[in-house]
């Protein structure tokens, strides 16, 4: 296996701007973020809203420069790139966006806007040859091709996002970000989407970088996983293990914060008083949600171990440790 | 006191000759698409009773929306219109009464939760103020007597430093926080009824969990009978008692949750609950639904699903009655329901 997106030591801080700038805060989005996703694997980036999750995807897709840390699209250093060399290299990764609807142009047909990325890569194609392009992978995306000349309000939700993922797939790219790229359509439309994800990936030997709050999506999708909390990364890992066998406090009350599959499964919550703020700015960042906290957790230098968790105090302690 | 004690009075009575109960009856709703009107809402009944949880459950574009927004005539500010059906409240069709009592019922007798909590409060007033103006329409308080109603209300919904927070302005309240103010102003008059309109969908997963805690627990303590419209079969697992599910404008199956869990008796059903992830192995394929749900105007005459279906054979052609499958109140909109 070879690697085809890695990150070393990302940092991103937004300064607090605008007419707060006095006593707002900086906001720091992404403290020191790693990772590398090799062939035809999937990365899952799970955490909630503020978490950081689609700064990394920004940072990925070298729309956002990071304040420090390197980001590699294959074998090469792309974070010192610009310009036209990097528009040259964008062929190696692809965005899908989560609102399909946002992300075409109303006012341009469905061949139109997923033949855009031809004409930067491949300008020496004639309209034939991209329309025959864009026919053939309309229908690896499930959709008829006969449809290439109308508008995108002409389809619907899913029918939108298949668009979307064509667009990405024109340029036949080795990565795909994709950024909670489920999350707005129904769940039966979600499954369709899902599956075409996983028979491109097969096909294609694609790899995926998946942002999602979505843990049941995440579980069934990805192959490792992120899980990040307030910028940091709390807990990282193959899917089988942090879901399986979580250690940080933060993945457990995620895990068990998903929806439930069965009336039968009903359980108390205890939790009733409206507790959902708090990152501290010091320390473990989750100390202030964590059932588990001590004081030394006030001192603690959030960053991973070498088993994959940043926690003093982690759960389901095995007795070889 | 003396409207109040006037309206409970008047409840009181009409509970005392028929059930305690707020029922939509067969209901047909049309919309207007490209100048035609065209129904949305085909001849759906629902019974929902005071202390229990009721989930309207399907997909977007069903007609959940629209039927939970026509129980309170909302929908007709948006040019939706009653072709058949009623909705009785105690007994009492809300399509007989006049604007002032039905003025009273939002809110006061049946009240409203909607999803998104970020438009739902107007951002130039403070929490304060709009929780007393809900307060103070529906009971008959001085501003003092509402002002301490308010923050009973929101220390009911866990709120934490509250005669702070009636000073705040919505914009400084996380998602969590602002559902949770929502939840205190459909309190304010306690009503009877509440009708949550995807309530947790725009939250964190973390966030999700406690707000259905919330409500639950505020149903149980005032013996709330609560409509939940969702999408979600995780939600419904959790929080109801009696689901109904819709597809293409019509209710298809509806029961008890646990009967409707073990036992789907419709295709679509079985079909929409099959395709979550959070029941399936994990890599490999999900099972889908083929096609796509046809829009007002383009229902088959026979049963709606019949085209995506694999069951459909000759008998699907013709209309098929709600209840063509029962066993006791399960009931399915199925020609096949003995197949399941």
């Amino acid at each position: 296996m070879s690697s085809v997106l890695r990150a070393t030591g990302l940092n991103k801080t937004f300064a607090a701007g605008g007419m707060f700038r006095a006593i707002g805060a900086d906001k720091k989005a992404v403290v020191d973020l790693s990772f590398d996703l090799q062939a035809g694997q999937t990365l899952a980036i799970v955490g909630e809203s503020g978490s950081g999750k689609s700064t990394v995807a920004r940072m990925a897709m070298q729309l956002l420069a990071a304040d420090s840390g390197e980001i590699f699209w294959g074998d090469e250093e792309v974070t010192h790139l610009s310009g036209s060399a990097l528009r040259s290299r964008r062929r190696h990764i692809q965005m899908v966006f989560q609102d399909p609807f946002a992300s075409l142009n109303p006012r341009m047909k469905i061949w139109e806007s997923v033949a855009e990325g031809l004409k930067v890569h491949q300008p020496s194609l004639s309209r034939g040859q991209r329309r025959d392009a864009v026919a053939a992978v309309l229908n690896q995306c499930g959709l008829d091709e006969g449809g290439m000349d109308r508008y995108p309000h002409q389809f619907s939700g899913g029918q939108r996002q298949r668009i979307g993922i064509a667009r990405a797939l024109i340029v036949e790219p080795k990565v795909l970000v994709l950024d909670e790229p489920v999350s707005a359509l129904d769940v039966s439309v979600q499954a369709q989407i899902l599956n075409l994800l996983n028979d491109i990936q097969k096909d294609r030997g694609l790899s995926y970088l998946f942002i999602s709050h979505d843990l049941s999506v995440v579980r069934h999708i990805a192959d490792h996983v992120a899980v990040m909390f307030a910028g940091h990364v709390v807990e990282q890992g193959a899917v089988a293990d942090v879901f399986g066998n979580c250690r940080h406090p933060y993945t457990d009350a995620l895990l068990k914060a998903r929806p439930i599959a069965h009336p039968d499964e009903r359980s108390p919550v205890d939790t009733l008083a409206a507790t959902d703020e708090g990152v501290a700015e010091s320390g473990c960042p989750f100390r202030n949600r964590c059932t588990v906290a001590q004081s030394d957790c006030a001192g603690f230098d959030a960053r991973l171990n070498a088993q994959g968790f940043a926690c003093l105090h982690p759960l389901n302690i095995t007795t070889d440790e | 006191m003396n409207e109040r004690c006037s309206i409970l009075l008047e409840r009181g009575r009409r509970i005392g000759h028929t059930a305690a109960m707020l029922e939509v009856r067969n209901l047909s709703l049309s919309v207007s698409i490209q100048g035609n009107r065209v129904e949305a809402v085909s001849g759906v009944s629902l019974q929902l009773e005071p202390g229990r949880v009721l989930g309207l459950v399907g997909e977007s574009g069903c007609g959940k929306s629209l039927t939970a927004q026509a129980i309170l005539r909302l929908g007709e500010f948006q040019g939706v219109e009653k072709s058949s059906g009623d909705i009785l409240l105690d007994g009492e069709s809300l399509f007989e009464m006049s604007d002032e009592q039905l003025r009273r019922t939002r809110g006061g007798h049946v009240a409203m939760v909607f999803q998104e909590p970020m438009t739902a409060l107007n951002p130039v007033f403070s929490i304060g103020s709009q929780i007393i103006e809900v307060i103070r329409l529906h009971l008959d308080l001085s501003k003092q007597q509402a002002r301490q109603r308010a923050i009973d209300l929101l220390n009911d919904v866990g709120m934490q430093n509250t005669e702070q927070l009636l000073k705040q302005y919505p914009d400084s309240l996380s998602g969590g926080m602002r559902q949770r103010v929502l939840i205190a102003m459909a309190m304010a008059a306690d009503p009877d009824y509440i009708i949550a309109d995807e309530p947790t969908t725009a939250l964190d997963v973390s966030v999700q969990k406690r707000i259905i805690a919330l409500l639950l627990n505020l149903q149980k303590k005032r013996g709330l009978g609560l409509l939940l419209v969702t999408h979600d079969f995780g939600l419904v697992a959790e929080m109801c008692d009696d689901v109904a599910v819709m597809y293409a404008g019509q209710i298809v199956e509806s029961g008890p949750v646990k009967e409707i869990f073990d036992h789907p008796s419709h295709p679509y059903t079985r079909a929409l609950m099959g395709c979550r992830p959070e029941v399936s192995q994990s890599g490999g394929s999900l099972p889908v639904i083929g096609g796509q749900v046809p829009p007002p105007g383009r229902w088959p005459t026979g049963c709606h699903f019949a085209p995506r279906c694999a069951l459909a054979d000759a008998s699907c052609a013709a209309p098929v009655a709600t209840d063509a499958w029962h066993e006791g109140r399960h009931t399915a909109r199925c020609v096949h329901g003995e197949a399941r």
